[in-house]
């Protein structure tokens, strides 16, 4: 790891502040991402800065059937909040699997999508559930978000700040892990809310999250595993890597669809 | 005796592991230490046109920044492989030059050029990105078939189409006739994936050099550190013999990676002799994948023949071993002498002929690791054994049972005279704990489920205790492989081992001990292991092939024998009885017959006082031992592996493992039981998880944790682990050895029952999700 000065933010706008004050700065969420790539010294940010214990930017709030979840709230934050569960046990359950407990305690909600690793399980979720991305500057949809794999619609310098969507009447996610990392080698959440059925791809696609138009007009029709039966995925646009190829991928996203839509009941 | 042989006593080390009060090499800190960094080869076959060491000198904290025409300008020479094999044609082998810093050529990503000695490790990191190296890239071979294709590019000049050797052995007339006569003969294309080794304490080196008595200091990651002085003083000439002490202290984990020379100790040595400075050196992950030994990679065809009653009639096998970049240590002896010699496996088999060619290509050398050469036997014996089976419709356990040798001692065709077993019985064993006949209906309830359940075993048979010198001296050893011991009995009684064996792990100061108090009755707590530190130790091999229990464990004996015989003599001379009436029970040397005793400690004391010894007898209690052993040891046993495979997504669930070995006599149960548990995680890591993938440029695609899949624990089931032991006949305590058995009779079993459940044989390791299920897509197909 190379040199860097380490600045605590104490509001969100304190971070703006600090981050435009930085000749080459980086906001550091959980870092579960950016310390290992310091590490290995591949990204040396002069500055990082610190968001992690910004107030505004913590907690969940469930109002009717509106989630909110502050950007820098841990995974095991999202896990463990009985209200979220209640109302939304698919992301409660998807942020309950990420990486181990370490990672679970660190790592946050808006550090993961504001990164949007192809392999993330988050960007699924926020895509299917058709969250809102609040920034310090604006209000994203996660339909405009995700732009491809490690690329949002984030600005220079904007950061998330919270999250929020309509709990779905139905919703689930299944993910297939990559047996060495961990991180979903494809993941699906199947969301059935007002604005009818989503369904987001994770882990498979070659260019980061994806919706699944197929799948969702299947779903449309019938809300049950076997109306999946008859879509075919296409292993066009499918990650290969050492572990599996496209084929394999695109098999899994079959799968794990019907395995989430089967988990939502 | 509760903490003698056979008693499940806590190790003794254990304490300060798990308290983080172990003292390992990154421990350790010097004075006036500096820090070494490595710049290396990104390039997997390149030349060196040209190093530019202007700016990285010229940064804060740089000391040194050494390459390798300085280096061998010192006159330190290339690192050497010390087992010399001879090919089919009487050739000697092609031993490429190694230097520890590239001079002119790079050939694998992670080959060292340069390194900088700095105030810091930061220091030094950072001047490493500053040497501006300037290569020309050269077409690469990535893989045993890239490396032996027509036109592959010449890795070493004095190795032809990068063939290191073209070695064979048994009768290959013999062989191919009993193959033509066989009622069945079963062929197969099978694949040892190539592993990293990942101990969990990389590889580390500090160095001190002393001026003014021209004396060298290496405190490392070593299993052997009086082999790595010796080599790094007669065939490196970094510093003489006596003038290098060479200290391997706490050592997280070896499985192999930690036998060899590498150059980064060489480099540290050196560098502390041209800077005058302490150098400290300790690899991250990224280091370790790119540069620790690499294991396995084996790529072979075999034919197994059967007469119409089942028997084995012949069995021949052309294996292609890729060797990497360079020739480690003992790569060469690992897919010839402890590989070859091990086809026979369980079995009668008449005729047997092996050959093995040996390929250099661009990636990290391979060498041993755990089980070194007898997995890859083990996996392709038990493998065909299967496959022949269901070709045949015999039922698979018979097959074996049929074919089993069951006298002994037995001469193999392929050196091999294995002295003891009754293989029966572990079969019998395992098949009872396994629940064998009860599968069809586990099957039954899984399909219901809609799962496919499977069921294999593997019958392994190994080589442990290496060896007797004169033997591997005839077979091209550089080396003899006995093991050493001193006891010393001190004037309180309390007893001191120095042994040439090393713990890194495998619980010696527990184990060793154990054999004392068992011996003479002391308490364990008296009893002290010291090793691994060649100031203390008298010349040792060191720990690999599970030889420290069959031959490290023997040369103490050995000496205890000794030390035994001058008590009895000691005793008799103050108890004044006849010495063939002194017996040592409990801690006591007692006249038998009479009620007349001595404590142990009145025995030390006599012997060190000197007051009242018998006449001529010399005062002092100490006694050493070399111990050469007679044979190879053979560890076997039949191991039961039960899946269920999701068809859907093709992963596999490991029900049930079942391992039911033969080690001889056990000195400590409940460590043993350990080491099987460790070697199957590692062995259902090679079957499942684990491999080192190399893409067409040479670049490691599987070289962290990210890609490279280690077991973790919901990877493994809870093992059921049986002994159904027989003795060992050729050392004294009956001891086969157990470290590595468990990774080499697992793969086999788990592959086995990975293909009896998705009804298709043609399945390579790792068996990742991926791959099951689309062996299960071809199985289907050629159902339609």
């Amino acid at each position: 790891m190379q040199n860097t000065t380490y600045h605590k933010a104490s509001s969100a706008a304190d971070a703006a502040a600090k981050l435009s004050g930085a000749e080459d700065g980086a906001l550091l969420a959980g870092g579960q991402t950016l310390i290992p790539t310091m590490k290995q010294r591949l990204a040396a940010p002069s500055d990082l800065v610190d968001i992690s214990g910004v107030e505004e930017m913590r907690g969940i709030t469930v109002s009717g059937s509106t989630v909110t979840i502050g950007a820098m709230t841990t995974h095991a934050e999202v896990a463990s909040n009985a209200e979220l569960r209640s109302i939304c046990p698919g992301i409660a359950d998807l942020a309950g699997h990420i990486g181990d407990p370490a990672v679970r305690h660190r790592g946050t909600l808006g550090g993961s999508v504001a990164n949007n690793d192809p392999a993330a399980d988050y960007p699924a979720a926020m895509l299917a559930l058709g969250a809102t991305i609040k920034t310090d500057k604006r209000e994203i949809a996660a339909d405009d978000f995700f732009q491809g794999m490690f690329s949002t619609a984030l600005d220079e310098g904007e950061m998330i700040v919270s999250v929020s969507f309509e709990a779905p009447a139905k919703g689930a996610y299944a993910k297939f892990p990559n047996p060495a990392s961990r991180y979903a080698m494809c993941g699906v959440f199947v969301a059935q809310g007002a604005g009818g059925v989503r369904v987001a791809v994770t882990g498979a696609g070659d260019d980061g999250v994806f919706r699944s138009a197929d799948m969702e007009d299947a779903l449309s029709g019938s809300f049950s595993a076997e109306a999946l039966d008859n879509v075919s995925v296409s292993a066009d646009g499918m990650l290969s890597d050492i572990h599996g190829d496209a084929a394999y991928r695109a098999n899994l996203v079959k799968v794990m669809a019907k395995r989430a839509v089967a988990a939502a009941g | 005796m509760s903490e003698g042989i056979g008693a499940a006593v806590k190790r003794k080390e254990d304490k300060r592991f798990i308290t983080g009060s172990g003292r390992y090499t990154d421990d350790i800190k010097l004075e006036n230490q500096a820090y070494a960094a490595f710049v290396r080869s990104p390039h997997a076959h390149a030349n060196v046109k040209s190093i530019d060491k202007s700016a990285a000198e010229a940064m804060d904290g740089v000391l040194a920044v050494l390459d390798g025409k300085q280096l061998t300008g010192d006159g330190i020479g290339n690192i050497i492989c010390g087992w010399a094999i001879t090919s089919k044609d009487g050739s000697p082998m092609n031993m490429g030059a190694w230097s520890a810093l590239a001079t002119d050529k790079v050939r694998y990503v992670g080959d060292a050029v340069v390194a900088v000695i700095a105030e810091t490790q930061a220091q030094a990191a950072e001047a490493a990105e500053a040497v501006m190296v300037e290569y020309e890239e050269l077409a690469v071979a990535a893989n045993i078939e890239a490396a032996v294709a027509d036109g592959a590019p010449q890795i070493h000049d004095n190795a032809p189409g990068n063939v290191i050797y073209d070695w064979d052995i048994g009768e290959l007339a013999d062989t191919d006739s009993a193959l033509a006569g066989a009622a069945h003969v079963t062929e197969m294309d099978i694949t040892n994936n190539r592993l990293s080794p990942n101990a969990m304490e990389p590889r580390a080196a500090i160095t001190k050099y002393d001026a003014a008595e021209d004396h060298y200091t290496l405190y490392t990651t070593s299993q052997n550190p009086h082999v790595a002085r010796l080599v790094l003083s007669a065939f490196y000439q970094v510093a003489p013999e006596h003038k290098l002490r060479v200290i391997a202290p706490d050592v997280g984990g070896g499985f192999g990676s930690k036998i060899y020379i590498y150059p980064e100790e060489i480099v540290c040595l050196w560098a502390a002799m041209k800077t005058k400075r302490s150098i400290k050196w300790t690899a991250d992950r990224t280091e370790a994948f790119l540069t620790d030994a690499h294991g396995r990679d084996h790529v072979t065809n075999a034919k197994m023949g059967f007469d119409a009653d089942g028997n084995i009639v012949g069995f021949k096998v052309a294996t292609k071993a890729n060797f990497g970049a360079y020739m480690s240590l003992f790569s060469s002896a690992v897919p010839t002498y402890l590989y070859a010699t091990l086809l026979s496996g369980t079995y009668n088999i008449p005729n047997i002929y092996c050959e093995v060619l040996a390929v250099y290509s661009n990636t990290v050398p391979v060498d041993a690791y755990r089980g070194a050469g007898r997995p890859e036997a083990s996996y392709l014996v038990e493998r065909m054994m299967e496959t022949a089976a269901r070709e045949m419709g015999k039922d698979p356990a018979e097959l074996r049972r049929q074919n089993f040798i069951k006298e002994f001692p037995h001469q193999t065709p392929v050196i091999m005279n294995y002295d003891s077993g009754d293989f029966e019985g572990n079969l019998n064993q395992a098949m009872e704990a396994a629940d064998w006949n009860g599968f069809e209906a586990r099957k039954a309830e899984s399909a219901a489920r809609g799962k496919l359940r499977g069921i294999g075993m593997a019958c392994y048979i190994e080589a442990c205790g290496i060896a007797p010198s004169a033997a591997v001296g005839s077979l091209g050893a550089g080396v003899g492989l006995w093991e050493s011991a001193e006891v010393r009995v001190n004037p309180v009684g309390t007893i001191e081992i120095l042994t040439g064996s090393h713990s890194h792990g495998q619980g010696h100061e527990t184990t060793f001990a154990q054999v004392v108090a068992d011996r003479f009755g002391v308490p364990l707590d008296s009893v002290q292991i010291v090793h691994g530190d060649t100031d203390k130790v008298q010349f040792g091999m060191g720990t690999y092939g599970s030889r420290s229990g069959p031959v490290g464990m023997s040369a103490i004996v050995k000496a205890l024998d000794k030390v035994e015989a001058k008590v009895k003599k000691i005793g008799a001379h103050l108890l004044e009885e006849p010495e063939e009436n002194i017996v040592i029970e409990e801690g006591t040397v007692k006249a038998t017959g009479t009620n007349k005793a001595l404590g142990w400690h009145e025995i030390g004391l006599a012997a060190y006082t000197a007051h009242n010894l018998p006449p001529d007898m010399e005062p002092g209690l100490k006694e050493g031992a070399f111990y050469d052993p007679l044979n190879f040891t053979f560890p076997m046993g039949c191991f039961i592996c039960e899946v269920e495979v999701d068809p859907d997504t093709g992963k596999t669930e490991i029900l049930k493992f079942v391992a039911s070995d033969d080690f001889g006599v056990i000195i400590n149960p409940m460590i043993v039981e350990g080491q099987v548990h460790g070697g199957i995680a590692q062995g259902v890591g090679q079957a499942l998880l684990e491999e080192v993938v190399y893409d067409e440029n040479g670049q490691q695609l599987s070289a962290s944790y990210m890609d490279y899949t280690m077991p973790r624990a919901d990877d493994v089931p809870s093992y059921d682990v049986l002994h159904h032991n027989t003795k060992c006949t050729t050392n004294p305590l009956g001891i086969k050895g157990c470290g590595e058995a468990g990774a080499i009779g697992s793969p086999p079993a788990v592959i086995n029952a990975i293909t009896n459940a998705i009804g298709n044989n043609d399945l390579s390791m790792p068996a990742t999700p991926s791959k099951v299920w689309a062996a299960l897509g071809a199985a289907k197909i050629a159902a339609e």
